[in-house]
């Protein structure tokens, strides 16, 4: 019974052996031809063979956490999509940005969001937010060939943590390098081609506890900044109504802001850009 | 394996049902119940940690009785079946059929090859978009798979409890109604129950393990109810059974508007974002009992303990 899928046998024997709740280990066992990672590359560099996603940014505030994503993915010189979505719901709990390879990183983020409800179902619990941030991790490196080839995926992580102590904020943020280093941030962080300006950004309007909106503001903010000044990130289309993608993780779990919320926001900060008579 | 004398075919198959039947009888009973939003688990079970019930994937559920570390693997092979295909396919790509098809392949498999069958009886449910698409089927330890109606019982003395329900339910019952019909027919048995020499005049919250597959929540239906939400679905119906029903609604869709940190809503409002996952301890227990309790761990080890019986 080498079958992998069920078949008239029923259940592989993998299936039933009780060794574990990660659904990427059980995948190398029965069938490490989908995962990411496991695939062999050409021996030489790349180049540009897919569009590459570009800025996320994330802030803590108050009450939780905020991550908010361009709509930009860029081949080479040329815009490759106007309404990509970047940022997406890992868990209830917790929110995935990605910059990079955009086909890889999408596979990676499908992968990890059945990763984390798959420990969930057969625990009956949620993972910790420090496990999350880990399990990624180990996802990060073991694409590191891929990377070395030029199909790096750098993600951003940020998360409500159940667990977290009194009087510390709930809401945190971890970064990632090529190589699987996981970085826990304190109150910001970017990644992304136009991370260099959103952090700069951020660094100018960003403060410990925030209300949800002032902190939704930044991270809006930080975006167009980014646009404003790398190629490779878009600023909010007014025309065709695209605007950043913003999730916030609080209490009550994680939320995608509406288009509306988002469109107001944008819309203030390009009046008072606007206002600034061209020196915005 | 060489047996010392002959024994018939017929014989052997007779005495592993027979084994495999006594097993099942042994354990406390669970009823699946159909009700107007979906599909109503009701296990009577002492421990809140050692489910019966579980969650295989966004629109399926599981249900078992018999020997804990048997279901459990089951269990598990189902989540890895579900997550396997909805991952290389396309989430809608998996229905109750094909898990209900896996689990009577290797519940016959065992059956016929193994000295010892599986001391099982499972039931996976599907809710549909509306009640005619809700299944369930009914999986025994011979790898037998039938299509049941409204509700299917399982477990203990399985036949009391289906008579029970079979004059007091009611297609396109409301939640709390269903909950109230399925704990009668449960109480009516139990050895806890006054009735039956226990102490309690039908089961309490604490010996009961209940969750739903509810059609109206947009990704994942299954949800435990527990802590308050289950009190006070239970509570309505001692102190008011007569009371409205729409009390007894609002009491299980109310979420509240502020929770403490760390309390994921019982049930919620099935209209609002996904947030309950699978942070199943409830809304009345303190988030510390899971956390600290290294309930992982525990899980682990106790895969031997046998059903209570």
């Amino acid at each position: 019974m080498t079958d992998q899928s069920a078949g008239r046998s029923g259940f592989p024997p993998a299936y039933l052996d009780r060794v574990g709740s990660s659904f990427t280990d059980f995948l190398g066992i029965t069938a490490p031809d989908l995962l990411p990672g496991r695939r062999p590359l050409p021996a030489m560099p790349l180049g540009e063979v897919g569009p590459h996603a570009t800025t996320i940014v994330a802030v803590t505030y108050g009450d939780g956490v905020l991550m908010g994503g361009d709509r930009r993915a860029t081949m080479g010189n040329l815009i490759s999509s106007r309404d990509i979505e970047k940022v997406y719901a890992a868990d209830s709990w917790s929110v995935i940005g990605i910059a990079g390879a955009a086909g890889i990183a999408i596979e990676m983020v499908r992968l990890y969001q059945v990763e984390l409800e798959h420990y969930e179902k057969i625990e009956g619990m949620t993972m910790s937010l420090d496990g999350k941030a880990n399990r990624l991790a180990a996802m990060i490196r073991g694409n590191l060939g891929a990377a070395m080839q030029g199909l790096a995926v750098v993600p951003l992580f940020a998360g409500y943590d159940l667990d977290a102590a009194e009087g510390t904020s709930p809401g945190r943020v971890f970064s990632y390098d090529v190589t699987g280093g996981n970085y826990e941030e304190n109150g910001y962080t970017a990644v992304g081609s136009g991370s260099l300006f959103a952090k700069s950004s951020l660094k100018k309007t960003w403060r410990p506890g925030l209300s949800a909106d002032a902190a939704t503001r930044t991270v809006v903010e930080s975006l167009y900044d980014a646009a404003d000044d790398d190629s490779a990130t878009g600023g909010p289309d007014m025309v065709r109504k695209l605007y950043p993608i913003v999730y916030r993780v609080d209490a009550e779990g994680a939320v995608r802001l509406s288009d509306d919320q988002v469109s107001s926001v944008a819309a203030t900060i390009v009046a008072e850009r606007t206002a600034a008579d061209g020196q915005g | 394996m060489t047996m010392p004398y002959y024994a018939s075919a017929e014989q052997v198959m007779r005495d592993r049902s027979e084994y495999a039947r006594k097993g099942i009888s042994r354990g406390r009973s669970v009823a699946v119940v159909t009700y107007s939003d979906g599909v109503l688990f009701i296990a009577e079970n002492p421990s809140s940690t050692l489910h019966k019930v579980g969650e295989l994937y966004d629109r399926i559920g599981f249900a078992a009785v018999g020997r804990y570390s048997e279901f459990e693997s089951l269990r598990v092979a189902g989540v890895r079946l579900a997550d396997v295909r909805g991952y290389s396919y396309n989430r809608r790509d998996v229905t109750g059929r094909v898990i209900a098809n896996a689990y009577a392949q290797t519940l016959g498999a065992i059956f016929t090859e193994q000295m010892k069958p599986y001391e099982v009886e499972l039931c996976v449910a599907e809710v549909g978009e509306t009640p005619e698409h809700d299944q369930l089927y009914r999986l025994t330890f011979d790898g037998s798979v039938v299509d049941e109606p409204d509700f299917v019982v399982m477990g203990g003395q399985a036949e009391a409890v289906s008579g029970h329900l079979r004059e007091h339910f009611l297609p396109g019952m409301g939640l709390a109604e269903a909950l109230r019909v399925g704990v009668r027919a449960l109480s009516a048995v139990s050895p806890a129950t006054a009735a039956n020499g226990g102490g309690h005049d039908q089961l309490p919250a604490e010996q009961l393990e209940v969750a739903v597959l509810d059609r109206r929540r947009p990704k994942r239906a299954f949800r435990r109810v527990v802590g308050v939400a289950l009190r006070s679905l239970l509570g309505d119906e001692s102190a008011a059974a007569a009371e409205d029903e729409p009390a007894a609604e609002a009491a299980h869709v109310h979420a509240p508007s502020t929770p403490a940190p760390g309390t994921p809503p019982g049930l919620g409002d099935p209209g609002a974002v996904d947030t309950a996952g699978g942070t199943e301890h409830a809304a009345g227990q303190p988030a510390v009992t899971d956390g600290a309790g290294g309930e992982t761990d525990g899980k682990g080890d106790t895969t031997s303990v046998t059903e209570d019986r």
